[in-house]
């Protein structure tokens, strides 16, 4: 009977889980999407809560407390955090699957030997495995995100890293193998242990030679790596709900995976054993030419008289908090019915979607905010782009400069409007270490500043003009 | 080499790994169908929607918690279960956060 309610339970509770993701198709469903998720996971807990077996209640309130009292806060960080804290959720995704493995072996080899099957032992090891290295990789990716001070944000390469790295994971796999052989025998625990080890150790290995620009493709396939480790705790424990929400996991970290690899045009191989940010020198183009500066004036004059305005922004507007000030300007600009679209390139910020999220919270009406493939044909009608903070993802070299780190990489044509606008705090190249041609085209003007105080004046150029007329 | 316990031991019916295999090859390709159609405007909120959503490995942490264990097994357990259900806190309030925040005008 109680067997029949799980099954029932979970098979709800899966039905809500594919609910839910159906309905983030749109922005106007989305938020039944979490109410389906919340109550295909509370079904699912209760069912196995009271299953017979589950006798400790009280160690189990207070894991669960614990989770309220570290999960409300995580969940309250600024939205330019948001990055670091999807990463440290995958580390504590793959913990927990780590664990579980380590747990369902151990009480497999004191308790029960029979239940070691080569099976059951083959997924506790690719648990064991994938969980680890998740758990560290994503705490190496989320420090660095966070910019902590131990843990270099340049890409760290030596010689011969790459063998080093497929070796470590070939020693766990084959130390898994042998567990999987020999299960029960005296030595296995210690085994156990070093492949532990190895995983652990690969994680940190993995990400140490990745740098930012490539974090949006990191995150992705570690959340690739986080459902796939619920898959294999499925799988030991025959729990098919698990599977099931482990794989939607690991498909749609998958997808992300993908989708950001095309945008950067580079391979998964490319991504984790490429170190991009290394190899690059400057490529010179052409012979120097100079900037030519714009006055705040001058800029809100040319954005008065446009019709289209495309605004590009980059990770640097969201550094420099400037979204809210951008909002003000598209109030100032709208109100004299100009058209003002924000085109969003898809690895724009730290992950997949963060510069829709950032600028959502500035609100801005999401239906302002367009995907590059759809703005570009557009772009030569668009009488100025005004650049914020953003850079590779607007430099034309990535069209034709081979043998630069961005050549291939789609971009958003700015150089294509009939004007360029472009906000930089400083003359320095951007995260790839590129010039960037855009600024010294002919139709370039620059605004040099903090993006925040560089809109701000513009609003106020704008506010104080119309207030003339 | 047979370990002696593995024949003495009785044993449950054998979990069906065949249909396990099967239902996770399944599961991917609706996940792969479903999740290809979200918004692109959303997949920042996806991501810590589908976090909280295989953080369902809560249900294998609360059978190892709770369960009649010795006491380093259920640590481990407890351990587990306390960081899934960070992930389902966390994951499924800045899902919501952040949805909210997607207006249309």
């Amino acid at each position: 009977m109680t067997y029949a309610v799980a099954q029932v339970a979970a098979i709800l509770a899966t039905a809500l889980f594919i609910f839910s993701l159906y309905w983030m198709n749109d922005p106007k469903t989305a938020r039944h999407a979490v109410v389906a998720g919340v109550t295909g996971m509370l079904v699912a807990v209760l069912a196995t809560w009271f299953q017979p077996e589950i006798v400790h209640h009280g160690w189990i309130v207070l894991a669960i407390l614990a989770g309220f009292i570290v999960g409300v806060p995580l969940s309250l960080v600024p939205l330019t955090a948001v990055p670091q804290r999807t990463a440290l959720s995958h580390a504590f995704g793959g913990l927990a699957a780590g664990l579980v493995g380590t747990a369902e072996y151990f009480l497999g080899l004191t308790e029960n030997p029979a239940q070691l099957t080569a099976f059951r032992v083959s997924a506790i090891v690719a648990e064991v495995i994938l969980g680890f290295l998740t758990f560290t990789g994503s705490l190496m990716a989320a420090g660095k995100l966070q910019e902590v001070k131990w843990i270099p944000q340049r890409p760290v390469t030596y010689p011969g890293q790459n063998v080093v790295n497929i070796g470590v994971l070939v020693a766990a796999v084959a130390l898994g193998v042998v567990v999987v052989m020999h299960p029960t025998a005296a030595w296995s625990g210690q085994v156990f242990y070093a492949i532990v080890g190895l995983a652990v150790l690969f994680g940190v290995l993995l990400i140490i030679p990745i740098g930012g620009a490539d974090m949006p493709t990191v995150i992705s396939i570690l959340n690739s790596y986080a459902g796939l480790s619920a898959v294999a705790m499925g799988f030991v424990l025959n729990n098919k709900l698990l599977v099931t929400a482990g794989a939607l996991d690991g498909s749609s970290g998958l997808i992300l995976s993908i989708i950001m690899c095309r945008a950067m045009n580079r391979s998964f191989t490319n991504v984790l054993f490429g170190a991009f940010g290394t190899v690059q020198k400057t490529v010179a183009i052409g012979e120097q030419k100079a900037w030519k500066q714009e006055t705040v004036e001058g800029a809100a004059q040319l954005l008065e008289q446009a019709s289209l305005v495309v605004v590009i922004p980059g990770y640097g507007m969201a550094v420099a908090q400037a979204q809210h000030k951008v909002r003000e300007l598209y109030d100032q600009l709208t109100k004299r019915g100009i058209t003002v679209k924000f085109a969003i390139h898809p690895v724009a910020g730290r992950m997949p979607g963060h510069m829709n999220v950032l600028l959502a919270e500035a609100n801005i009406p999401y239906t302002a905010l367009v995907e590059m493939d759809e703005i570009n044909p557009d772009m030569p009608q668009c009488d100025v782009a005004l650049v914020i903070g953003a850079n590779d993802v607007v430099n034309p070299a990535a069209r034709y400069a081979k043998g630069s780190p961005i050549y291939g990489m789609p971009i958003i044509d700015a150089d294509k409007a009939k004007t360029v606008l472009a906000i930089k705090r400083s003359k320095n190249p951007g995260f790839a270490g590129i010039d960037n041609e855009l600024y010294v085209q002919d139709n370039t003007w620059m605004l040099f500043g903090d993006a925040k105080a560089v809109i701000g004046d513009l609003v106020k150029q704008l506010a104080g003009g119309s207030g003339l007329h | 080499m047979i370990d002696p316990s593995m024949t003495a031991t009785a044993q449950p019916a054998p979990p069906d790994y065949w249909s396990m295999l099967f239902v996770f090859v399944l599961a991917t390709f609706i996940g792969l169908g479903v999740i290809r159609r979200v918004s692109r405007l959303l997949y920042t909120p996806l991501m810590s929607l589908t976090n909280a959503i295989s953080a369902i490995a809560v249900v294998g942490s609360i059978a190892v918690t709770g369960a009649e264990y010795p006491v380093t097994i259920r640590v481990l357990g407890a351990i587990a279960l306390f960081a899934s259900m960070t992930n389902i806190v966390s994951g499924f309030l800045i899902t919501d956060r952040m949805l909210k925040m997607f207006k249309k005008q």
